[in-house]
């Protein structure tokens, strides 16, 4: 039969039904087309300002740091002066500030957090975790500048007292690595700065290990338990291999947030322009250096300088973050894949 | 048993026993800090953590005084970071949960969100100088307010995605199916299924910015002075506990170490709160 | 077949269904019978909630899913230009395998589809509001709290609230996919129940698992096989004797 030709009783109804309870429907349909039109677009025009935010930083930097690259070229980043007098300007010796301390934050702050992950995840009763774990995140809610005054104030002064002087007997004396802890214990420097940089970082670390720790099928852990492995040859042999992207992600994203942070190492790291061999000596961080510097900075070349060290700051920390991200997506699609 | 099977076993238990042990130490380690580091506050700004700090404004070296218009500013730049940078935030975290299915820019901008929330502060105090103070030449409260709001962000884009995202789809498709255009299926199905937690996400972001110091340097610079003109340099506690913590003046310290326990209090709290929101969220549905 | 006697609601012609690259319904013709229930029977992964999913385009809310061909109601393309979507999913109401409650009181879960397209009065509207909790027979269990949460219901009444706020809208068509699929026996019953009070207004289609159900509430019913329609009659001669060798086996158990 010709499913067009409706009834017309049943036309009817449709008819009467519609104009109750849709009055003036065409009208209606294009506001709420229009509507939902607006929506969307107000919602994407907001998630491109987030987009074009990142290239808006990095298009502003680079312009600000014309003047000095102009003038230095290359060699800012070979030239360890740094004199606004002769407004001779390198960034060697933040750069490497930046970094050894940032090493020296994941050289103690790596472990902690995997031993941290691992109380959680494996060992921990289950009345403990909880609290162990906002104890942690805590440890991320102080605010940097609070480390910085504890820093300066109580863990600098005994650090001189008490473990650099015993550092410079027993370390300095050591062939090769002697020499990075020889120095006037002054409990400022880029140790100082960095074992407290690593504080800092370990609840980042330490949150994202934990978090990958536990995506791991716990079959897979019986089945190594059930041959007879102790809980830390499965913890070994068994969840490191199996998260390692993960935790690799997560020891970068630690070390995005050791390069970046500036208010802690600016109280601690006694902000002097030179290069030293040993870690007891005060140093320089591009952060500390900008917050020391920036404000107070005469002419265009000196500005403009300080500029380039934190569009190389950004541009280190994109890559390191970018990189975080990116195995923590890997690890996510993995699991992804398999369930 | 042979005795050299047995050695091999004793041996596994040792390194078994050692790094468990080590990690229970790691533990101990971490907390031992956080204690450390919260008597420190207490036991040097309890003490000058008096009614003059909220009511007198601070003082020249070498005269008592309090925080007041370091507070009041630090209210006023956090209060206009979160109005800005929220809408933003949200709407922007509904387009990557709601609309970014296909095409690249959801995708793009959630991975330059996520990096961007772990950008180093200081250089987003460095691109709102350029952007907003050396244009026009002055330190202003407006510009230190940007610089936060660009803090908040992203976190609240993360939030907002996350808690939307964990949005049941049925319950989209059950709004859509009564004839809700999708604007409204947000606004009034999503959102309020969401709103608890993306609430939580904004408290941290409140909670981060309230601590923040580097990006503050030099966009709202410093005032001495009362002043809630955000055209102009405006204090904050932040800034003022650098400033004064770093001088040789005892006044100032003392002041630095009550606005150092005034400054934690307030972001703990504030962390506590949000977590305890969200928790019992959770456990409600 | 049989249907032909019968006014169609919604018709499907030549349509196919993509998810994606997949070939999800295979050139669907079918002719849903106005004031009756239609059932939707097969395996799981057939493509008998696709189907149904068609029917008031929610599909579109996915990018990557698509149809071809033809879908009409009462004779109209649904996919033409001039159908507003909003407004054909209000004269096609549906309700899902899990309930749905809006996180919003009972009273506001029933209005909420009212005042999308009609400004009544707050008397109407709480007319409107007992009307189809009456008519989804769960009005004496929540008339006392029509003010609390519509998450604080048992999972049988959350199911009827969501039907009564379906039948708030005052659609033509109501589209059930698997209704009862989470509910214990007696809710199952009670909806059943409910099926045959509807029906007499509303054209209603429905997804089931259970075959039993299929026979108990329809009056038609259709066979889906691997994305394709294998019998549609009604549920009588599909139950006692299917054309189709495929539908039999299915039926009788031996599938498989």
């Amino acid at each position: 039969m010709d499913i067009y030709a409706t009834s017309a009783v049943l036309n009817e109804e449709i008819i009467i039904r519609e104009s109750i309870s849709m009055p003036n429907s065409p009208h209606n349909k294009n506001i709420g087309a229009m509507l939902d039109k607006l929506f969307r677009y107000t919602t994407m025009f907001f998630a491109f300002l987030v987009f074009i935010l990142l290239f808006g930083i990095i298009i502003t930097l680079l312009v600000g740091s014309l003047p000095a690259l102009k003038m230095f070229g290359a060699s800012f980043y070979t030239s360890t002066s740094w004199n606004p007098v002769t407004i001779d300007f390198g960034g060697v010796v933040p750069i490497y500030g930046t970094f050894i301390t940032a090493l020296i934050a994941m050289l103690i702050g790596i472990p902690v957090s995997f031993g941290i992950a691992i109380f959680i995840t494996e060992l921990s009763p289950n009345w403990l975790k909880r609290p162990i774990g906002v104890a942690i995140e805590l440890l991320a809610g102080i605010p940097s500048i609070i480390y910085g005054m504890w820093g300066l104030f109580v863990f600098a002064p005994l650090f001189a007292d008490h473990v650099q002087p015993w550092m410079n007997d027993h370390l300095g004396a050591l062939p090769l690595i002697g020499i990075l802890f020889q120095g006037p214990p002054m409990g400022i420097g880029m140790l100082t700065a960095g074992f407290i940089l690593a504080i800092m970082v370990i609840p980042y670390t330490a949150s994202v290990m934990r978090d990958v720790f536990e995506i791991v099928p716990s079959m897979l852990k019986e089945s190594a338990y059930g041959l007879g492995a102790t809980t830390w040859e499965v913890i070994w042999n068994v969840v490191l291999p199996y998260t390692k992207t993960g935790v690799v992600g997560g020891i970068m994203l630690g070390l995005g947030r050791a390069l970046g942070e500036t208010m802690a190492v600016t109280f601690v790291i006694g902000n002097a322009h030179e290069l030293s061999a040993s870690l007891m000596m005060p140093g320089n961080t591009i952060s500390s250096a900008l917050a020391n510097e920036f404000t107070e900075a005469v002419g265009d070349v000196y500005t403009s300088s300080l500029i380039t060290l934190g569009l190389t700051l950004f541009v280190i920390t994109f890559i390191v973050l970018s990189l975080a991200k990116l195995l923590l997506i890997r690890l996510s699609l993995r699991e992804g894949k398999q369930s | 048993m042979t005795a050299l099977n047995n050695k091999r076993y004793l041996r596994r238990k040792f390194v078994n026993g050692l790094t468990l042990s080590l990690s229970v130490g790691t533990v101990i380690f971490a907390l031992t800090f956080l204690v450390w580091i919260l008597w420190t506050l207490f036991s040097q700004g309890l003490s000058h953590l008096t009614l003059d700090v909220f009511t007198k404004m601070t003082p020249p070296p070498g005269s008592s005084g309090g925080l007041l218009n370091a507070i009041v500013g630090s209210l006023y730049m956090v209060f206009f970071a979160t109005v800005i940078g929220t809408p933003v935030g949200i709407l922007a975290g509904t387009y990557l949960s709601e609309y970014g299915k296909s095409g690249w820019l959801a995708p793009t901008t959630r991975f330059i969100n996520d990096i961007l929330l772990s950008a180093p502060s200081i250089v987003i105090g460095l691109f709102v100088y350029e952007v907003a103070v050396h244009s026009v030449s002055h330190f202003s409260g407006w510009a230190g307010s940007f610089a936060l709001s660009l803090l908040v962000i992203p976190v609240v884009v993360r939030t907002t995605e996350n808690m939307m995202s964990l949005v049941p789809s049925t319950l989209r498709e059950a709004a859509a199916a009564l004839g809700a255009p999708y604007w409204k299926v947000i606004v009034n199905i999503v959102y309020k299924s969401a709103r608890t937690g993306i609430l939580t996400g904004l408290l941290l972001a409140v909670a981060r910015i309230s601590g923040e110091t580097a990006p503050l340097l030099f966009t709202a610079l410093n005032n001495q002075f009362w002043s809630t003109d955000m055209s102009q340099p405006i204090s904050s506690l932040a800034v003022v506990i650098f400033q004064f913590a770093m001088s040789p003046y005892e006044d100032w310290q003392h002041l630095a170490w009550a606005g150092a326990l005034l400054i934690t209090l307030f972001v703990l709290g504030l962390n506590i709160l949000a977590r305890t929101l969200f928790r019992q969220n959770q456990s409600h549905s | 077949m049989s249907t032909q006697t019968l006014q169609a609601k919604i018709s499907a012609k030549n349509m196919n269904f993509y998810y994606g690259k997949f070939h999800a319904l295979k050139d669907i013709n079918i002719d849903i019978p106005a004031s009756q229930v239609t059932a939707f029977i097969g395996p799981s992964g057939c493509g008998k909630s696709t189907l149904l999913r068609t029917f008031n385009r929610m599909y579109e809310l996915y990018p990557k899913q698509r149809v071809e061909g033809e879908i009409l109601l009462d004779g109209k393309d649904i996919h033409s230009a001039e159908q507003d979507l909003n407004l054909l999913r209000a004269k096609v109401g549906m309700v899902f395998q899990k309930p749905t409650p809006f996180p919003m009181s009972i009273y506001d879960n029933v209005a909420f589809g009212v005042k999308l397209y009609e400004s009544l009065s707050k008397s109407d509207m709480n007319d409107r509001v007992e009307w189809a909790l009456q008519k989804a027979a769960i009005w004496n269990e929540v008339k006392d709290k029509l003010h609390q949460s519509g998450s604080g219901l048992s999972g049988g009444q959350q199911q009827r609230l969501c039907i009564a706020r379906g039948v708030a809208v005052k659609p033509n068509v109501l589209l059930l996919d698997e209704p009862c699929s989470a509910l214990d026996p007696i809710s199952t019953a009670r909806i059943e129940d409910l099926i045959h009070e509807l029906k007499k207004e509303y054209t209603i289609v429905i997804v089931t698992h259970n075959m039993q159900q299929a026979a108990r509430v329809s009056d038609y019913t259709a066979y889906m096989y691997l994305g394709e329609l294998m019998e549609f009659d009604q549920t009588n001669t599909i139950f006692t004797r299917p054309s189709r060798k495929e539908t039999e086996d299915y039926i009788t158990g031996k599938f498989g």
